[in-house]
């Protein structure tokens, strides 16, 4: 259980709105989109994680999911299309001690920094990606992403698609991620929990989830509303923790097999390079020192 | 500020520029660099990956050169001073986040060995053909800095001035090398840290609720906070207002592109580093750059010899464009004489700034040597005969 009344928050705020600008809203997505709800249960993840809001990073790539970074009230980081998680790691690297949330889309992420994924997950560079897979690109108009499934209509197949589809899961635990899960919008406690859990978690971890796009896909593909969505979600979703990867992947219509599927120890990037250094060098070796920006500060 | 001695290599050095960018690099307190292999510029981060773990920092070997070009930004934001270092091809991929730090802000250096093109081109001979892309090559209208060394000696001092200039405006600057100065070797002094002037970052000292991420205070640069600091900042390379917030109108898109041209061209004759030699007398300029600056002193000195009135400008700093003065000179000289390793590009900028004033002679090489020094001594030739 979410342990959201602990925390002695206003009782007349949403629990979640300390974690959310709400200077910047309304936000921009649809009706009916998950966005905003995988949002709500990754700020549910924070309030159950206690983690240090201060260290924490936040960084999206281009598209609907591109836009959370402009909605956390956290530091976080709108980057260019495709290049979240490298700008994500080299912010890791120059400042250890953040803790580096990476959450974007699934064309953002798999398609044109779909290179990004799988050498960060073969690096084991100590990132949270989290990302929100639509199985289309929407901010767009919703055209085929490299995650629509077969025969579904997108606006670049009007036709139905017919090129295989990533089973994202699949791939970053084969690139080397050590934690990976994915559940739905209508799963919002155990997202919550995944999240959380991936805090708990030094290395590369990977939460995708699954979430509607009712203006575009849905539409096009003759499935309702958000609301139906959720109904086919809480219907033909298949809790398997565990589940081999390979086994995942995504149908137009069919089921959605969910949970926690890697859960594994490796060491991660700066440990690695750390160990290293220390064999290599001995004493010459100087880690990055903790950043002391305030005395070098020349402006008034 | 003075350089941290952790990173300085105070002493007499035989070295190429290649080597003497990374110690610039160092002295300059750049702390973290992404890169990915590419000739003739590798050496640079060979270098650094050597050295860096022994002056607490990091460099990253990325996957490609979209990676590395952002990942150094990721780094600045985290606190570090960062650069990367490409060539031709790889200069072509970073073009994206060239607009994106120029449009955030960002500081951070690029290096770009030039080698010829276009495409994969002449990867191990030299060429000067990327002068235009360094200015231009990402979408939009903003501002950045050039710089073009010629010697060793050069790629360790303009390396420093390249960070500072980076962090003093807040600006994307191009570190225009070219494959004869990366890859050759001479004498490089570097001096005791304490002889190095090194310009930090233009930190906030504001509180968190007195904290606008872009707001400016009469000088056009806004103070920078870092993650993790507790400012709760929001970076965008969106259209955004004061707040960093993204900002879709007409309005604010005209305030920020107009700030982020003016805070450059408002500090245009600060920037502008040109060496002049012999300008009192002369009626034909020699304007070079890099390694074409040392072939043309060959043809002034010959020039002089023969008694013509040649003098020498050349350009340091390549953007922004010294545009006045070689408007000044153009008021008084005949000639312009214009050699660079392509086949035209900053000799148009001269053409512009001389404004019909006084002709213009290009001495174009499509790259893969040097020129004869008797290409440019004709051209000078024939410049005063005019």
């Amino acid at each position: 259980m979410l342990n959201i009344l602990d925390n002695k928050l206003d009782d007349t705020l949403n629990p979640v709105e300390p974690f959310l600008r709400s200077d910047r809203m309304p936000h921009i997505w649809c009706p009916g989109c998950g966005i905003g709800t995988a949002v709500n249960s990754f700020a549910r993840a924070l309030i159950e994680s206690k983690i240090d809001l201060e260290s924490l990073a936040l960084v999206s790539g281009i598209g609907c999911t591109g836009r959370v970074a402009g909605y956390v009230k956290l530091d976080s980081f709108h980057t260019t299309h495709g290049r979240a998680i490298p700008f994500a790691t080299g912010l890791k690297l120059a400042n250890p001690k953040l803790n580096v949330v990476v959450y974007s889309g699934d064309g953002d992420l798999s398609a044109i920094g779909g290179n990004h994924l799988i050498h960060a997950a073969r690096r084991n560079i100590d990132l949270k990606v989290i990302c929100v897979n639509n199985l289309i690109y929407a901010m767009t108009g919703g055209q085929t992403a490299p995650t629509t499934p077969g025969h579904a209509i997108t606006s670049t197949n009007p036709y139905g698609t017919f090129e295989p589809a990533f089973n994202l899961p699949h791939l970053v635990e084969a690139a080397g991620a050590v934690y990976v899960a994915r559940w739905t919008t209508f799963h919002v406690r155990q997202l919550a929990r995944s999240i959380s859990e991936a805090f708990s978690k030094k290395g590369f971890s990977f939460i995708e989830v699954i979430s509607p796009c009712p203006t575009l896909y849905q539409r096009r593909n003759k499935m309702g509303d958000g609301l139906d969505t959720m109904k086919y979600y809480k219907e033909k979703s298949r809790i398997r923790h565990g589940a081999p990867t390979g086994e995942v992947g995504l149908t137009l219509n069919g089921d959605i097999v969910v949970g926690k599927f890697v859960d594994r120890d490796r060491p991660d990037y700066q440990t690695m390079m750390r160990a290293q250094y220390v064999e290599s060098l001995g004493e010459r070796y100087i880690e990055v020192p903790e950043q002391e920006s305030e005395t070098e500060c020349v402006c008034g | 500020m003075k350089a941290d001695p952790h990173g300085v290599l105070t002493g007499t050095h035989f070295i190429d520029g290649d080597h003497a960018c990374c110690e610039g690099a160092l002295a300059a307190g750049a702390r973290f660099a992404a890169g990915y292999p590419i000739t003739p510029s590798t050496e640079i981060v060979e270098r650094f990956a050597a050295r860096v773990p022994t002056v607490g920092g990091t460099f990253i070997q990325m996957e490609d050169e979209l990676a590395a070009s952002i990942a150094l930004q990721g780094g600045v934001w985290g606190g570090a001073k960062a650069f990367t270092v490409t060539s031709g091809p790889g200069f072509s991929l970073m073009m994206e986040h060239i607009g994106y730090a120029a449009m955030t802000e960002t500081p951070c250096v690029f290096v770009d060995v030039q080698r010829g093109g276009p495409s994969t081109g002449l990867p191990t001979l030299p060429a000067q053909a990327d002068m235009m892309q360094a200015r231009w090559g990402s979408h939009g209208d903003y501002q950045i800095i050039a710089l073009c060394p010629n010697s060793p000696q050069e790629c360790f001092d303009l390396t420093i001035r390249a960070f500072n200039f980076a962090e003093e405006f807040r600006v994307p600057v191009m570190f225009m090398m070219d494959e004869v100065v990366g890859h050759m070797t001479e004498k490089v002094v570097i001096p005791p840290a304490d002889q190095i002037e090194v310009t930090p970052r233009k930190h906030t000292r504001k509180s968190v609720e007195d904290y606008l991420p872009y707001g400016t205070n009469g000088d056009q640069v806004p103070e920078m906070a870092h993650a993790g600091e507790g400012y709760k900042f929001h970076v965008t390379g969106l259209t955004h207002d004061e707040r960093g917030y993204p900002n879709m109108t007409p309005a604010v898109q005209d305030k920020l592109v107009r700030r982020l041209q003016s805070k450059i061209q408002n500090a245009t004759e600060r920037i502008c580093l040109v060496e002049e030699d012999q300008l009192d007398d002369a009626e034909i300029v020699v304007i070079s750059y890099g390694i074409t600056s040392r072939v043309a002193q060959r043809a002034i000195d010959a020039a002089r010899s023969r008694g013509l009135r040649v003098g020498k400008l050349r350009l340091i700093t390549a953007w922004p464009f010294p545009e006045k003065i070689i408007a000044e000179l153009a008021a008084h000289i005949k000639a312009f004489v214009v050699p660079e390793l392509n086949l035209g590009q900053m000799v148009h900028e001269v053409e512009r700034a001389a404004h019909g004033k006084a002709k213009t002679y290009a001495v174009s090489h499509a790259g893969g040597g040097v020129h004869n020094p008797d290409e440019i001594l004709n051209a000078i030739v024939e410049a005063s005969r005019c």
